[in-house]
């Protein structure tokens, strides 16, 4: 099997778990104390109210607007689709959220719900959330939401498999899946609440990215933690890291447990800071959340209005 | 349906940060400010006032009185007589009592005492706000603590206070100093003549009227105000028992040589030339930080600072383009803003200085690394800067810069890191960062310095000692070692 040119550079001649293992070696370790201070410092940053309304917006369409539960159903998902692609009735300078995120069984109704909009398509696979399954039926799942339309891809890595240090296994995988991918954007989820470490956290990165990943991810919203600040920092260094040895720029989607506005807005200041502005806009950034999207309408609707309007002003879908 | 969606701003977005400036309304700065002796502030019979300006804007703030000799005698005075009345013989609960009344009240008005702190000094709100009031309230709560537990502190003998402690303090931390040289010197039982800096005296007179308002009896603890010569007048007046300095090493040799044949006591705290050691297996984005952290806090007014970058010649590269990048992302400007990072240089003599060592640098052949940001129009700043290419003969390896300017080095093994880290006249402080605790150890036993930091910097706590090998002076501050400069006993 082949693999996508730049993404060889930093990598071993010969691909095993062992040369991966050198490989994941190399990568700088991680002080978790000071990841920690880093974010507490850029938490106290504060952004101009002009600016607010675009970063809220810009919020409102990294969204990847997500429902992932056993209860979902053509209707729910349906509805879910409407709110994604017009979050806000009374504003239409609202603009859409990035794309809505369901189980594979969900995709054909969120294709059609969302057709002839901007809004995509992402659908979790490979056995999401414990990815714990063979890979060929992993390749399976994920040809088949590619082919009922799915635009994105959010697939688990099998944390077992790299807290067991069977690094080949995690990157064979990550490759198949691309490959199955096809013209799908490819999000890897770490599962960053259930490596252990930050210094994990960054391998498995630079493990993804190298793998193929077009985005990584943190969580799966299953555990907890989800996503923390600090992960996103340090994952944001990796993607930095690998831009620099590749010239490849990889997105970063912090997923669960990210509710307010102003929780919103840490993670872009500290997206700003570490990639920068390049960064700055949903090809590159998405949040996988839910409940996040009502706190920004209330915000824009704060900014537009001068006053706070209660939550049944705001939809829930 | 999508069309009818509108976007408002192009992608990516670029954003800027709020300019988000502190309110100074909290303030309510007399013009004038008097000398506070035995609980009162008094007109100075010197007639003398000096201005004190803010440092980001060239504004006049205040006059402040200038004590003459005749000052500083009646500040020690009212000090020795509440020392022999009140101070002196006051069990240790009643003095802690006092004490923690006064940590209290710094507490309590603690927003007002950090924004005069960056409107007096320069120092961004945020370390004034989030890193110096904090300290100082620390600082007296823990000496607080110590006042009753004396005999407990040091067993087997009984301790005693030595009497009028005569201490003059730097510009850089005015109330941090202040706290680190007040706190123990009251609760060993001592009472008080303060000499704060002539460039930041505001924030000692506010901490004089808290100590007044806190009931704290008249003349245990004084302030007078002034520059080099009411120093002098302080740490010579004869009946001061025991003087304290921080500040350059250059006034802690005269003032050492002044005191030479005199019974007093002293410790100093002097400069500083640290070695900041970046071994290849270091976790090397938290590095980059500890490095910021180093040289760049507060400007790098810090005698402790992080100023001799030594790192692994074969990372060098690498973590030198790191290190310019992020370089690029500090914000330069208006300390009162909450997202400066880099605030105002303390007075024009101290930019003036900065200025000739970076001079001297560049005409040495060191390589010089500036980012691209716009400083302010008025008031001092300087831009952060790098040196490459450093060679320890350099005088920028050699001086105390005191300011936001890196010295760049390289090593090729541990013993050539220690051998050059430690070949300086200097010892106050050291950083390591390595992912091998055993060589954290290891290197923390071969550096002569007082501190030595191990991947993390600048971290300071009232309980951990503080102070300096060789010309960075002697005597430790903080800790129960912090109580031992201000108290003598006989064995028993």
């Amino acid at each position: 099997m082949t693999l996508a040119t730049p993404r060889t550079s930093i990598l071993p001649d010969r691909i095993t778990t062992p040369t991966l293992r050198t490989f994941l070696r190399s990568v700088p370790s991680v002080d978790e104390v000071g990841a920690r201070e880093r974010v507490a410092a850029l938490s106290t940053r504060s952004i101009k109210r002009e600016s607010k309304r675009d970063a809220l917006d810009l919020i409102v369409r990294m969204i990847d607007l997500t429902t992932l539960e056993g209860k979902d159903t053509a209707g729910k998902v349906a509805q879910m689709s409407a709110k994604a692609i017009r979050p806000d009735p009374l504003d239409a300078s609202v603009p859409s959220v990035a794309a809505v995120c369901v189980y594979p069984n969900m995709v054909p109704h969120a294709v059609q719900a969302t057709e002839g909009t901007s809004v995509k398509v992402a659908s979790v696979a490979t056995y999401f959330p414990s990815g714990l399954a063979d890979t060929d039926i992993k390749v399976v799942e994920v040809s088949r939401v590619v082919k009922q339309g799915a635009d994105e891809v959010d697939m688990v890595i099998d944390r077992g498999a790299f807290l067991a240090g069977e690094y080949f296994k995690v990157f064979d995988e990550i490759r198949r899946v691309k490959d199955a991918c096809g013209e799908a954007h490819l999000k890897v989820i770490l599962e960053t609440g259930e490596l252990g470490n930050l210094d994990n956290v960054r391998r498995a990165s630079m493990l993804a990215m190298a793998a193929g990943g077009d985005f990584i991810k943190t969580s799966t919203g299953k555990i907890t933690p989800a996503a923390t600040l600090p992960d996103t920092l340090i994952m944001l260094e990796a993607i930095r890291d690998f831009y620099e040895a590749t010239g490849v720029m990889v997105g970063m989607k912090p997923a669960g447990g990210i509710k307010t506005s102003k929780d919103a807005i840490k993670y872009l200041v500290v997206l700003n800071e570490t990639l920068g502005t390049e960064w700055m806009s949903p090809d590159w950034f998405r949040f996988g959340a839910s409940s996040l999207l009502n706190d920004v309408l209330m915000q824009i609707r704060w900014l537009a209005t001068g006053r706070y309007w209660s939550s049944d002003y705001f939809t829930k879908d | 349906m999508a069309t009818e969606i509108a976007t408002t701003a192009p992608l990516p977005l670029k954003w800027e940060y709020a300019s988000s400036v502190e309110s100074t309304d909290i303030l309510d700065l007399d013009a004038k400010y008097g000398l506070f002796i035995n609980g009162k502030f008094v007109k100075p019979k010197s007639k003398k006032y000096f201005p004190t300006i803010n440092p980001a804007t060239e504004e006049h703030l205040a006059d402040v009185a200038e004590a003459g000799s005749a000052d500083v005698d009646s500040a020690v005075k009212a000090a020795r007589a509440a020392f022999v009345d009140v101070w002196g013989p006051m069990p240790g609960a009643e003095r802690a009592k006092h004490i923690f009344r006064i940590a209290r009240m710094i507490q309590e008005r603690s927003r007002e005492l950090a924004v005069l702190e960056t409107l007096d000094g320069g120092k961004p709100i945020k370390e004034a706000r989030d890193v110096d009031l904090p300290l100082v309230a620390g600082h007296f709560f823990y000496y607080a603590g110590w006042a009753d537990k004396l005999d407990y502190a040091f067993p087997g003998v009984r301790p005693q206070p030595l009497g009028v402690a005569g201490q003059v303090i730097p510009w850089n931390f005015p109330l941090m100093m202040l706290a680190w040289k007040v706190a123990p010197a009251l609760a060993a039982g001592n009472t008080v003549v303060l000499k704060p800096a002539e460039t930041t005296p505001l924030t000692a007179l506010i901490l004089a009227q808290i100590a007044a308002e806190s009931g704290l009896p008249p003349g245990v603890f004084n302030v007078v105000t002034g520059a080099g010569g009411t120093g002098s007048a302080v740490v010579t007046h004869e009946d001061v028992d025991k003087v304290a300095f921080t500040g350059s090493t250059a006034v802690g040799k005269m003032i050492q040589s002044q005191l030479a044949g005199t019974d007093k006591k002293m410790t100093l705290e002097l400069g500083g030339k640290a070695a900041h050691v970046i071994f290849e297996d270091a976790p090397l984005d938290q590095a980059i930080e500890g490095v910021i952290n180093g040289i760049f806090f507060n400007q790098g007014h810090v005698c402790c600072a992080g100023s001799r970058l030594l790192v692994q010649e074969n990372i060098h590269d690498r973590f030198v383009d790191k290190l310019k990048s992020r370089l690029a992302t500090l914000r330069v400007g208006d300390p009162l803003d909450k997202n400066t990072d880099v605030g105002a240089i303390n007075s024009r003599a101290q930019l003036d200085r900065i200025t000739e060592l970076v001079d001297s640098g560049r005409s040495e052949g060191a390589e010089m690394f500036q980012p691209d940001c716009v400083l302010p129009n008025r008031g001092f700043f300087f831009k952060p800067t790098l040196f490459t290419n450093v060679a320890q003969s350099h005088r920028i390896a050699q001086e105390e810069i005191f300011g936001p300017v890196l010295s760049i080095l390289s090593f090729r093994t541990p013993e050539e890191a220690v051998e050059k880290a430690n070949n300086t006249p200097y010892g106050l402080s050291a950083g390591v960062w390595t992912s091998k605790g055993s060589r954290i150890l290891w290197m923390a036993d071969q550096l002569k310095a007082g501190v030595v930091w191990a991947n993390t910097y600048n971290k300071f706590d009232p309980a951990s000692p503080f102070g300096g090998y060789k010309e960075s002076g002697f005597g430790r501050e903080g800790g129960r070692h912090g109580l031992l400069p201000y108290l003598k006993w006989i064995e028993s």
